[in-house]
């Protein structure tokens, strides 16, 4: 069969599993009175609509910001405007300033639903049918294997089109940017990461391995000559971008901090929930949350963050090839995960650990399917195109197995947390295990296949 | 590079194919389902609760029981574990009771009860030609259980709208296996058990009583004939043993007088473009004073979607007109097996044919009766390139006409998904596997069935905004059975076309 028909098949498996998904509840549906990320991204389109630029951001009479206040850079926002529009125009009332707060119905989620749909068709999936395309090792049926993994991943689905959030905007506005690299076209990359940067703050977890990846191509050209002259265009490009994003709200000096204040708040904690990263797994041990102030909590997380970033991003600065800059974006953002302030569980979109928060959603259907179907399309698709049988393959279904056993068994009276701190606990020391891992193939580079020479 | 890892010689890719699509399945519980789904609910609740003297009178539900006893005690079956879910869907007055277990367990059990169609499908693929050292995709085997599996007609009206073609389907497509494999005696009892199921199988009866006949009882002894007739006879006794007694009962449940032509929506045979003819007769004939507008029907102008359509200047037609002409309608394929056998081939071909002059011409034909010919089809369709070509125009057609079976929102996404993932899925493999000898479709075809997408977007998209939609909310329906009814009258012209002139290629093929 034709390529084309192939990854055709593809991205229609992934569409409608996607639409399938979105049959099913959404996070805090029909629980007033805050209800959910659903009814925040509701409240957006309200905000954004109906209120002037200069207010979105702050606390106002009209703008509450405790419930469901912007926290997201301007680009949400605008996109927030674009899906408000639409829904001006179907039905007032889902965008009514105050009367529609808690709105809910059956049209409304499906135009919600609809308005994922779109950008996930418009934005990311073509990004990972190019990506395959051209940047997948092997011949084409592992090519459209991959696509369809990818496309099948339980959970972005989850996410996106169950809990409800717009993480194929930024996701795939990254990926576009690893795309330009790949290709060579270093501004059309930059300015779709940055595009992504300013549609959620998260994609910071990537930006020091663009920043070094970029900054070491142009020191390679040549810091006198053709290399400044790159790197001045690059620049140009991502403050041009940022620029024309933040241009509402340059006109006075109070906006961009108010903005930067909801994006970035240290007044929250080092950690919320039960997330599997250091700081929530240390504090087992010791109560570092109450031990240390505000203030020793951020200069702590700032510095290990520094520090699990600082090798990977060197050696990408001093290499700065393809193969390497993938394993910084890994690198980079374990560390950020693991390390930095106030992350969400969200963050690391792995499904096994998510189950909690989507159970919670009412979407364990939905969450049971697709990771079985992902799990079992994935193993046969690898035993059987890569000839490898290796039992570490394996181990990976017994983990997620066995992690979803843990959240369905009844915990002890006394430690009613015990189970969801037991998981969180052990992911922790796997993504503890990922970086070491992945830092060492990075730094130390065995041998590996010369077989692709898709780097510039 | 990296050469192409070749494929050994196991099985795993049609669990894998079957394992998928069971995952798709229980991701679609959620979605809508029809009255049907009360229809088993309530079967669910009466054959549980009820004795069995008092199955077919009972009617507090409008959902009467209307198929045959087996299938009635096939729910019996169902509703014993029916009890684990929610015992309250087994209470006969509990109408149109769906609580999310309800739900649940009745999808599940078209979802488990598909597992007969999956090993049907195994079966029919050891029927096939196999070809060594081709790769996966290019497999028959492969393509066939590919478009068998995820048949976008099975999916939509098993797993959304509700019903159990799949776990009657395999019983079929088990038969039909086992007369290929020359195991003729259970592929007569698996008939009859299907016969004893879903009495709408009685379409294609008369090809399998012809086959056998011909190639089974006269040219061997008496003794085959007599077994066969106790095998049949004896199935028929158990399934209707214990309602002897309310015999003329059961047989008026089973083949109720229904009024109508046709179907709400009319399923997309001769009838509705004898329907259209009328109406355009009656239009001119107004327009150009043949006709007094007082004198004609009044269903007939107002139109639409009442049962009974009342013709006005063409004949009306009654149900033995139909039967009439269905029988016509295959007699000359039933006279071409007698004749000339040509081996289970023939047979399949003579089977979709019958199942297709039933729909063509039968008496309020409902529109999901096109599988019965679109799925035999298939295992002809891997075989030549003739019958690919068929099949390409009847199942594209076919599937879209299924579509306002799905009039929700929600749903519309999922049907214009899995319709393309199956078009293209069958084009494409169906293109490779016959990529010897030139193009499937010509172009005229092609054009027909790109046609469809205007269509598509004319009915579902453009019509509900405009004024029409109010007044005649009857029209995107009628165009649409119009418009698929020439694609199906042209399949089945094909076909006989096929069938008639196809020389006797019993020496060639393997399916014997």
């Amino acid at each position: 069969m034709e390529n084309w028909s192939l990854f055709s098949l593809c991205v229609l498996l992934g569409l409608t599993s996607r639409w399938a998904v979105s049959f099913h509840s959404y996070s805090g549906a029909g629980k007033p009175p805050m209800f959910g990320d659903y009814e925040a991204q509701r409240h957006w389109q309200e905000v954004t609509y109906n209120l002037p630029v200069h207010e979105w951001y702050f606390n106002t009479t009209n703008n509450d910001l405790n419930y469901w206040g912007l926290d997201y850079p301007p680009l949400t926002a605008y996109h927030s405007l674009v899906c408000a529009y639409v829904a001006k125009l179907l039905n007032p009332e889902w965008v009514e300033l105050h009367a529609s707060r808690g709105y809910e119905s059956h049209s409304h989620k499906l135009f919600m639903r609809a308005t994922v749909l779109f950008t996930d068709i418009l934005i990311y999936i073509p990004a990972v049918l190019l990506y395959c395309f051209y940047f997948c090792d092997g011949f084409s049926k592992q090519k459209v294997a991959t696509a369809l993994c990818i496309l099948l991943y339980p959970g972005l689905i989850l996410i996106d089109y169950g809990h409800f959030q717009y993480n194929s905007v930024s996701l795939g506005l990254a990926l576009w940017g690893i795309l330009g690299l790949g290709l060579g076209w270093d501004l059309f990359g930059s300015l779709a990461f940055t595009l992504a940067l300013n549609y959620k703050q998260m994609e910071l977890y990537h930006s020091l391995p663009f920043f070094c990846y970029l900054l070491g191509k142009c020191i390679k050209q040549g810091l006198i000559g053709r290399g400044f002259f790159q790197l001045a265009k690059i620049s140009l490009t991502v403050l041009v971008t940022f620029a024309l994003c933040w241009m509402p709200f340059l006109s006075d000096p109070k906006q961009p901090l108010q903005v930067l204040h909801r994006l970035f708040p240290f007044g929250r904690g080092l950690f919320e929930d039960k997330v599997a990263n250091t700081w929530c797994s240390l504090n087992v041990l010791i109560k570092i949350k109450t031990l240390l102030s505000r203030e020793t909590q951020l200069f702590l997380s700032f510095a290990l963050t520094l520090l699990f970033i600082l090798p990977s991003s060197l050696k990408l600065l001093s290499k700065p090839n393809l193969w390497q800059f993938k394993l910084a974006l890994v690198n980079s953002s374990l560390a950020f995960f693991l390390f930095s302030f106030q992350v969400h569980e969200k963050s690391i979109l792995l499904a096994a650990f998510m189950l909690p928060l989507l159970v919670k959603d009412g979407l364990l259907l939905p969450y049971v399917v697709t990771s079985l179907a992902f799990l079992f399309l994935s193993l046969y698709l690898l035993s059987h195109l890569t000839r490898t049988n290796e039992p570490l393959f394996w181990y990976f279904p017994f983990l997620v197995i066995s992690v979803a056993t843990f959240v369905w068994l009844e915990p002890p009276a006394k430690f009613p947390d015990l189970f969801p701190v037991l998981v969180s606990i052990l992911s922790f020391l796997h993504f503890l295990g990922f970086i070491i891992y992945f830092n060492l193939v990075q730094l130390m580079e065995p041998q590996r296949k010369k077989s692709q020479k898709k780097t510039n | 590079t990296v050469m192409a890892a070749p494929m050994t010689n196991d099985q795993s890719w049609f669990y894998a194919l079957a394992l998928g699509v069971s995952f798709l399945k229980c991701l679609l519980i959620n979605a809508y389902h029809s009255t049907d789904f009360e229809v088993h609910r309530n079967w669910l609740a009466l054959t549980h609760s009820l004795p069995v003297s008092q199955w077919y009178y009972e009617a507090t539900s409008e959902w009467t029981l209307d198929y045959p006893p087996l299938f009635a005690w096939f729910e019996y079956g169902l509703s014993h574990i029916a009890c684990f879910f929610d015992k309250e869907m087994l209470v006969v007055p509990n109408l149109n009771y769906a609580s999310p277990a309800t739900v649940l367990f009745q999808r599940l059990s078209v979802i488990v009860a598909d597992v007969v169609f999956f090993y049907a499908v195994k079966e029919c693929c050891k029927c096939l030609r196999e070809d060594k050292g081709k790769d996966l995709l290019g497999k028959p085997s492969f393509i066939l259980t590919g478009l068998l599996l995820w048949n976008f007609g099975l999916l939509i009206v098993d797993h959304i709208h509700f019903q159990y073609n799949g776990f009657l389907f395999g019983v079929l497509l088990l038969s039909i296996a086992r007369h290929c494999q020359n195991r003729h005696f259970e592929g007569a009892f698996l008939f009859s058990v299907l016969l004893n199921l879903k009495h709408i199988y009685l379409y294609i009866a008369p090809a399998y009583g012809i086959y056998l006949l011909r190639c089974f009882c006269f040219t061997q002894s008496n003794a085959v004939l007599v077994t066969l007739g106790t095998i049949v006879l004896s199935t028929f006794a158990v399934s209707f043993g214990p309602f002897i007694g309310q015999l003329p009962q059961v047989l008026s449940r089973l083949f109720p007088f229904k009024r109508g032509l046709c179907h709400a929506y009319w399923a997309p045979n001769i009838w509705a473009l004898y329907n259209i003819a009328d109406k355009a007769f009656s239009i001119l004939g107004v327009k150009f004073r043949l006709l007094d507008i007082n004198k004609l029907p009044k269903a007939s102008m107002t139109g639409g979607l009442v049962q009974e359509f009342q013709h006005s200047v063409l004949p009306s037609v009654s149900p033995l007109a139909t039967l009439v002409c269905t029988l016509l309608s295959i007699l000359p394929a039933l006279f071409k097996i007698w004749h000339r056998p040509n081996g289970a081939r023939g047979f399949l071909r003579c089977l979709v044919i019958c199942a297709l002059g039933s729909f063509m011409f039968g008496w309020h034909v409902h529109e999901k009766a096109i599988l019965m010919a679109i799925l035999p089809l298939s295992l002809l369709a891997v075989d030549s390139r003739k019958d690919a070509g068929i099949f390409l125009m009847l199942s594209v057609t076919g599937h879209y006409s299924l579509f306002p079976l799905l009039f929700t929102t929600q749903e519309l996404p999922i049907k214009i998904f899995l319709m393309l993932l199956f078009t293209i899925f069958s084009l494409a493999s169906l293109k490779t596997l016959f990529r010897k000898g030139g193009a499937l479709l010509n172009p005229l075809e092609v054009t027909y069935l790109l046609g469809l997408i205007p269509l598509e977007l004319i009915c579902e998209f453009v019509y509900p905004l405009t004024v029409w939609q109010k007044t005649f909310p009857f029209l995107p329906l009628m165009l649409t059975s119009v418009y698929c009814a020439l694609g199906v009258t042209y399949a089945f012209i094909r076909l006989y076309n096929s069938l008639l002139t196809c020389s006797d290629t019993t020496k060639k093929t393997k399916m014997q």
